[in-house]
């Protein structure tokens, strides 16, 4: 059974983005982020980002990239501003409603990072699990899932015996499938060759044209200057350049 | 919650269990050894209460009355002594039966050869059994002042004897189960702090897609418990093997003691034992694994 993109797209979700087009689903306004004992490590950011967009953030290390990443998932609080995700107030979010909050955004690491001690298959439904999703519907998405970034034949096999981008595909699985509005990916091919660097980008654009919103994090230069698309460059805390259909810029 | 999520919680804190098995192994141990310890040494201090306790009941406390002392009078002295919360109970004893018992024990069966009269007439009296020996001495000036009374027998040096090695035995007691529950509780949480810093990753993971810290903790939780269940099981079940043959040992090696040595039986020392240690057990593994995991909690 071969699953396509079209066909696990979310279609409530795409309702409410032809009726809403034009909402910021992410807005930062002046953010401010100040480790205790350090200069700024953000200071004083503003951005919006729109429902189904395609961004790419980059900078050298030090610019505040990972950040900006922290402040998103509400690991960090900022210091100053106001960073509204989804049209809540990171900020003012009780403690017992981060959970909640956090499941609006699919968050995949350089370093994969996927359960070492579960299959493929139990990776991908763990996040089902989480949002407390029925046995049966459990059993219907993972599989859609992982077929749909190319892993439906290895639903058995532990990470270890996973390839680097078999492992990108299994936490893309994981972080799809319980369809949220933003994909945030941190280096997605840090860790990747070229040719799975570009199947795992390929992926992350099918996402993106079927409504979810994607942030990706980089320094492959090749792939940002290619894809022309939304770039975003930062430098020691605040935003060098913006720009649609942007290019790497270089810092020297 | 969910049946899917019962079963993942219950299935994922029986699979930590093994993943982490030495850990695990070390965990058991380390509360096995600990509850070991508080299992003796609970079955040694109740025996050893036991025996003052039943010492304690044997010791009592004779009332005699003036010759001119009326039955009436003699009545309300004993509804005055059995109104005191010390006494445990009392018994008239007149003076044919003190005499009875007197004869019986000093010239056997042909004690009547020689007395025609009693010779303890004005004998009769009240034995009072305590409830605490310790407060012996209140009584027995309360009841030398009541009108009618001749002279309060006691045994002094027995009851205070007694009464000096209960509180003893009660302070060591106290003493050394702290001492005890200091060692398991620090032993316990160094080794969950290990188990628990190897799956760090793990939990920022679980955090990370949006999990909550319940959905977080309760496969933990389950672990610990079943931890500290197991824990507690193995040393209940050592103590419940040896405690006879120990006890049998004990007996035989002190024959002279006989009469003082009241064992509790096996059945007895674990109708209070088993639940408390089982439940040490199972509180030790859940407060150790809430505490250790909540650190981790924080992404």
């Amino acid at each position: 059974m071969v699953f396509t993109l079209k066909e696990t797209v979310n279609t409530s979700r795409k309702k409410k983005k032809t009726e809403n087009a034009t909402d910021d689903i992410i807005v930062l306004d002046h953010v401010v982020k100040t480790y205790s004992n350090s200069a700024h490590a953000l200071n004083g950011i503003s951005l919006k980002i729109k429902k189904g967009e395609f961004v790419f953030i980059v900078g050298d290390s030090g610019s505040g990239k990972s950040t900006l990443i922290k402040l998103l998932l509400r690991e960090l609080l900022p210091t100053d501003g106001t960073i509204t995700v989804n049209g809540m107030n990171v900020a003012k979010l009780r403690r017992r409603k981060i959970p909640k909050f956090r499941r609006n955004i699919g968050v995949v690491f350089q370093d994969f990072r996927l359960l070492k001690d579960r299959n493929v298959y139990d990776n991908v439904a763990f996040a089902q699990l989480v949002i407390q999703a029925k046995s049966r519907e459990i059993r219907k998405n993972v599989p859609m899932m992982l077929s749909l970034v190319g892993l439906a034949g290895k639903y058995k096999a532990k990470p270890k015996q996973l390839s680097g981008g078999e492992q990108q595909r299994v936490a893309l699985a994981r972080a799809l499938v319980n369809n949220p509005p933003i994909l945030l990916a941190d280096e997605p091919t840090g860790n990747l060759d070229p040719k799975n660097s570009w199947e795992i980008m390929k992926l992350l654009e099918e996402i993106n044209e079927k409504g979810t919103t994607v942030l990706v994090v980089t320094h492959n230069r090749e792939i940002v200057n290619a894809m022309k698309k939304r770039v975003i460059t930062m430098k020691k805390g605040v935003i060098m350049s913006d720009e649609e259909q942007g290019a790497y810029i270089d810092e020297d | 919650m969910r049946i899917s999520t019962f079963f993942y919680t219950l299935k994922q804190g029986v699979r930590n269990i093994f993943r982490n098995r030495w850990f695990s192994l070390a965990s058991i141990m380390t509360t096995s050894a600990c509850l070991f310890l508080f299992g003796v040494f609970f079955a040694i201090m109740t025996n050893f209460q036991n025996i003052v306790k039943s010492a304690q009941e044997g010791v009592c406390v004779t009332v005699l009355f003036n010759e001119d002392t009326t039955t009436e009078r003699k009545e309300e002295i004993g509804q005055l002594i059995q109104a005191r919360p010390e006494v445990r109970s009392i018994q008239y004893v007149s003076a044919e039966e003190a005499w009875d018992e007197f004869s019986a024990d000093y010239f056997g069966d042909e004690y009547s050869v020689g007395f025609s009269e009693n010779p303890l007439e004005h004998s009769d009296n009240f034995e009072i059994y305590m409830q605490d020996v310790s407060m012996q001495s209140a009584l027995v000036s309360y009841i030398e002042s009541l009108d009618g009374v001749r002279r309060v027998n006691q045994s002094a040096i027995t009851a205070n004897m007694l009464s000096g090695m209960n509180s003893l035995a009660s302070y060591v007691t106290i003493g050394i189960i702290t001492l005890l529950l200091f060692v398991s509780v620090f032993l316990i949480s160094n080794t969950v702090m290990i188990g628990i810093s190897v799956r760090k990753e793990e939990i920022s993971i679980m955090k990370y897609i949006g999990a909550t810290d319940y959905f977080v903790r309760a496969p933990f939780v389950v672990e610990g418990v079943l931890i500290g269940l197991v824990g507690s099981l193995i040393p209940l079940l050592v103590i419940y093997e040896l405690y006879n043959r120990v006890i049998a040992y004990v007996a035989d090696k002190f024959q002279v003691l006989d009469s003082l040595l009241h064992f509790l039986t096996v059945g007895e020392v674990f109708s209070t034992l088993a639940p408390i240690t089982i439940g040490i057990g199972a509180g030790i593994g859940l407060v150790g694994s809430v505490v250790t995991v909540r650190k981790h909690l924080r992404v």
